[in-house]
């Protein structure tokens, strides 16, 4: 009873919890940082579009804002449900109504990649719809691996934030200046290139990465990401999501197979037969009869080929390039709680991904909660520092401001940062 | 700054000291021979030429219409040979610019005008984003061609003297990347790779200057860096003039308002801009008079109008068939279009007291159409001639009211009321079908005449690409759509009969 009480003290479809976390919680001072990267208000931030959801699905966009506290100000005002983030303008978006047409043209924004869930229903077995669970995460743990390695060695980029989206996704926003000046065109190059799952659903075999005879060797970049998906897609897929268990799991791989009547017949019928086989002993029935044929035949050669093509469908990132592609395209900010679960949408350090647990982060209602138990004469202007200090977020808006920091280390702000600092101490 | 004014007579002086176009009066001092040592050129230095005001317009309008058919034929998305066959005979004929291998050409004129051409298209081009966007775009495809086609020893040549510097991959490096360097090798027998590998040369750039190597994962990337193989190297040169071009054209537009202050030059580039935009190059294609070839009667329209005639004309006709009426625009877009098909004068009276029917007396049509139509015959009046109008003048001009049925159905009709037009006017199209998708999408991009290009293929039973059937040539003129179309039908009855002959065909009853 106690806790249906507090639940409903702290659901997030109500105003007056989102209007204390708005109040109390959000990180304001980092948030400016991370989107102005100086410390002086700059067109990065008094350019930027920023867009409000508010309740009943009233959206407002092309908002703009001189600085920080006229950002505060606004968001306490509206209270949004939430909110997203977009590119500089040319010019500031709120005035958008007295510029002449064409005017307003996004230029500079962070490169931005989106996850989700929903991409990999095909292939998770735990869970479904709008569900998500330490299990199913792997998957996108294993893509955050893939591409936070990628954009950084392979891209050269430094100021990735991975953030969770708050339900069953993850996003990562990258701040390095190279990123925020690509053009669409760049963007749309760049997500070819990372884009190895494509498709529909009527189509079965979602890799094409080998020229148009299906016979060239990977790219290199997609080659070195093979190595740490194998491992994945061993324990991942076949042991814990056992992906070929079911019928339609395993004529799900059989699809996948070149066309060999004799061999794909062997193994279908042997998996009819004994429908216990596990999916671990469903790929190693697969590996006899490759490792059966000639590597120097074309069908030998073939095969090897297609149980990689297989890895990468189970394991490599599914990107959702639409949003990648665009500077213009709105993405909910960090530290935006989830209208529907409640949760914060929290930095993940990518090192430590794979100890990750959606269930475990916070929710607006156990934060406000943390700060009601705070003795009432703490709460004044004696106490020193924010608020959210005192709740379960600490962790997040440290990691976030050490990931901010790094920025302005590397760009003019910081000179500045560290002028001030010195007259500080 | 870039500021142009009168000096006397027909010359014209513009000079810009940032971006530095002079085009001086004085008539004599020609430009040394030593400023086109290359066929390939960046235009990075401005011209300071001799140059009369008709030079400066007609160069300009040569390479206009040479980047508007680039454009068009960017937008129908063919295949990239067929998209480079496409562009290279159609440059080859209107803006040629040779090697200097070819003795007999004459290489300095043709340069110098294809420079003047591109400076002042500049200006034309350089006011708004999207305009610098969509010059950039066909100036590429046009510098592509030249450079694929050019002389390998004057090519390389010309790329020392440009002096990138671009980041070479030294032999140590090369070594150490071996493996992935090769996978990224697309060319040549795995036996032969080494020796290929051994030979090629790689120079290292950020990855965001190649975007088409990237997207199409032809280079090896590390570090933020792609590893460029000579064999791709027109892209890093494309890329290079690509941002150059870009800087400079932002260069003019924060510069160009200081140009209104010439009244000769301003007019000349605004024209040059708007027919741009309309998707067009003014005046590609001279329809007949009228006055040569098979006559066409009046009886004959009919028939013409629903086999052979383009969106705009057959709805005009369709019109008048049905309201015994037409305005004033429209009696003259589709009078002068029928005069161009060869209508002569005495089968055009004939064919409007027809159309009018009863609705008009015989008096009041002697009094005030017989006349109207003698007039756009050159009969009557100051016996000017009157030529069909083109398809930019259709879309640019006259703008029509909603009483009126002239223009272009394509810009003209809302999307709704098009496809309802097309379907009724052409069974082939499919409503739901890929093909009108294709067509709505160009209207709703504002490339009309790509819409009607692609008309004239589906319902002609060609090839998308094929345009109107000669080197994928894009709708530019109702009276060439007309013309095409009943080329077409000749060609195909000519190898129907044959065909008939060699069968030895009877037909029963
Ligand atoms: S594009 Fe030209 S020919 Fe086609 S309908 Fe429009 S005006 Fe007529
Ligand atoms: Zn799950």
């Amino acid at each position: 009873m106690a806790i249906d009480m507090a639940a409903a003290e702290y659901d997030p479809s109500s105003p007056m919890v989102m209007q204390a976390f708005y109040r109390r919680i959000f990180p304001y001072r980092p948030f400016f940082l991370w989107l102005n990267q100086d410390h002086v208000p700059s067109k990065l931030f008094t350019h930027r579009e920023f867009a409000f959801t508010l309740a009943g699905d009233v959206y407002l966009r092309y908002n703009s804002f001189a600085n920080a506290d006229d950002f505060k100000r606004e968001v306490l005002r509206l209270n949004p449900s939430r909110f997203e983030i977009g590119p500089q303008y040319t010019a500031r978006p709120r005035d958008r109504k007295t510029l002449a047409a064409g005017a307003l043209q996004p230029i500079r924004r962070e490169l931005v990649f989106d996850i989700d869930m929903t991409d990999y229903d095909e292939i998770r077995t735990c869970c479904t719809d709008k569900k998500i669970c330490r299990r199913c995460w792997g998957y996108i743990a294993a893509a955050v691996k893939v591409l936070d390695h990628g954009l950084r060695d392979t891209l050269g980029f430094k100021h990735l934030l991975w953030v969770y989206s708050g339900r069953r996704g993850i996003h990562c926003w990258i701040s390095d200046p190279a990123a925020l000046d690509l053009n669409d065109d760049q963007r749309k190059a760049l997500v070819t290139f990372l884009e190895v799952i494509k498709g529909s659903k009527e189509q079965a075999k979602k890799v094409n990465v080998r020229g148009s005879k299906d016979e060239g060797d990977l790219h290199p970049f997609i080659k070195h990401a093979l190595k740490p998906l194998g491992p994945c897609f061993t324990k991942l897929c076949l042991r814990d999501q056992e992906c070929f268990q079911s019928e339609r799991g395993y004529e799900n791989l059989l699809a996948l197979l070149p066309g060999d009547q004799q061999i794909i017949g062997r193994l279908r019928k042997k998996w009819q037969q004994s429908p216990d086989r596990s999916s671990s002993d469903k790929w190693n029935d697969l590996a006899l009869e490759v490792d059966a044929l000639d590597d120097k035949t074309a069908i030998g050669r073939k095969f090897i080929k297609a149980r990689e093509d297989i890895v990468l469908q189970y394991t490599y990132p599914r990107i959702d390039a639409e949003v990648s592609k665009h500077r213009n395209h709105l993405l909910k900010s960090p530290f935006c709680v989830h209208p529907s679960t409640g949760r914060v949408c929290v930095p993940i350090n990518p090192a430590r991904i794979d100890e990750f647990d959606p269930e475990t982060v916070p929710t607006v209602g156990e934060l406000l909660k943390q700060l009601d138990n705070i003795p009432t004469d703490t709460d004044d202007k004696t106490r020193k520092g924010d608020d959210y200090e005192m709740t379960s977020l600490k962790p997040y808006v440290e990691m976030f401001q050490k990931h901010v920091d790094a920025v302005l280390r590397d760009t003019k702000g910081s000179r500045k940062a560290a002028k001030e600092e010195s007259m500080e101490f | 700054m870039f500021k142009a004014e009168k000096i006397g007579g027909r010359n014209v002086t513009a000079s810009a000291s940032t971006s530095d176009v002079k085009l001086h009066s004085k008539a004599s001092e020609a430009s040394t021979p030593s400023r086109y040592p290359h066929r390939l050129n960046f235009y990075d230095r401005p011209p300071v030429l001799d140059i009369t005001l008709e030079e400066f317009e007609t160069c300009a309008i040569d390479r206009l219409r040479v980047l508007a058919h680039i454009e068009s034929l960017n937008h129908r998305s063919l295949p990239a040979p067929q998209f480079s066959a496409a562009v290279a005979t159609y440059v080859k004929a209107h803006l040629p610019l040779n090697s200097n291998s070819a003795r007999s050409a004459n290489l300095e004129e043709e340069r110098r005008r294809d420079e003047i051409g591109h400076w002042v298209l500049r200006l034309a081009f350089s006011r708004s984003p999207d305009l610098r966007a969509r010059f950039i775009r066909s100036e590429l495809s046009l510098f592509r061609e030249r450079f694929t086609s050019d002389d390998l020893n004057e090519r390389n040549t010309f790329l020392r003297s440009m002096k990138f510097n671009w980041e070479e991959v030294g032999p140590t490096e090369k070594q150490e990347l071996r493996e992935d360097l090769m996978a990224c090798m697309p060319w040549g027998k795995e036996s032969k790779k080494n020796d290929a590998f051994n030979a090629e040369k790689w120079n290292k750039v950020p990855w965001y200057t190649v975007p088409d190597l990237i997207g199409s994962r032809r280079v090896f990337v590390k570090g933020g860096m792609a590893y460029v193989p000579n064999s791709s190297q027109i892209s890093l040169v494309l890329q290079a003039y690509s941002a150059r071009l870009e800087t400079a054209l932002e260069l003019t537009a924060k510069n160009l308002p200081r140009l209104d202050e010439d009244e000769r030059l301003g007019p000349v580039i605004d024209h040059l801009a708007s027919s741009f935009l309309s998707g067009l190059a003014a005046g590609d294609y001279q329809p007949a008079d009228g006055t040569s070839g098979a006559a066409v009667t009046a009886e004959m329209v009919d028939d013409l109008a629903r086999k052979h005639f383009s969106p705009c004309m057959r709805n005009l006709y369709e019109r008048l068939k049905r309201d015994h009426h037409m305005k004033h625009f429209g009696r003259l877009q589709l009078g002068l279009f029928l005069k161009g098909i060869g209508l002569p004068l005495e089968e055009a009276v004939i064919f409007w007291r027809r159309m009018y029917g009863s609705s008009m007396t015989d008096d009041k049509f002697n009094k005030e159409y017989r006349y109207n139509i003698r007039h756009s015959y050159g009969q009557e009046g100051k016996r000017a001639n009157y030529p069909p109008k083109s398809c930019q003048q259709i879309l640019t001009t006259n703008q029509p009211g909603t009483q009126d049925s002239h223009g272009c159905p394509f810009r003209h009709f809302s999307p709704d009321n098009l496809a309802t037009f097309l379907v009724s006017s052409y069974p082939t199209l499919d409503r739901s079908s890929a093909e009108m998708r294709d067509i709505l999408d160009s209207v709703k991009n504002s490339h009309y005449h790509v819409a009607c290009t692609r008309v004239f293929e589906v319902t002609h039973g060609l090839k998308k690409g094929d345009g109107l059937g000669k080197d994928g040539e894009t709708v530019s003129h109702p009276n060439r759509y007309t013309e095409r179309s009943r080329e077409i039908e000749a060609d195909r009855l000519g190898l129907v009969k044959k065909d008939e002959e060699e069968e030895d065909v009877v037909m029963a009853e």
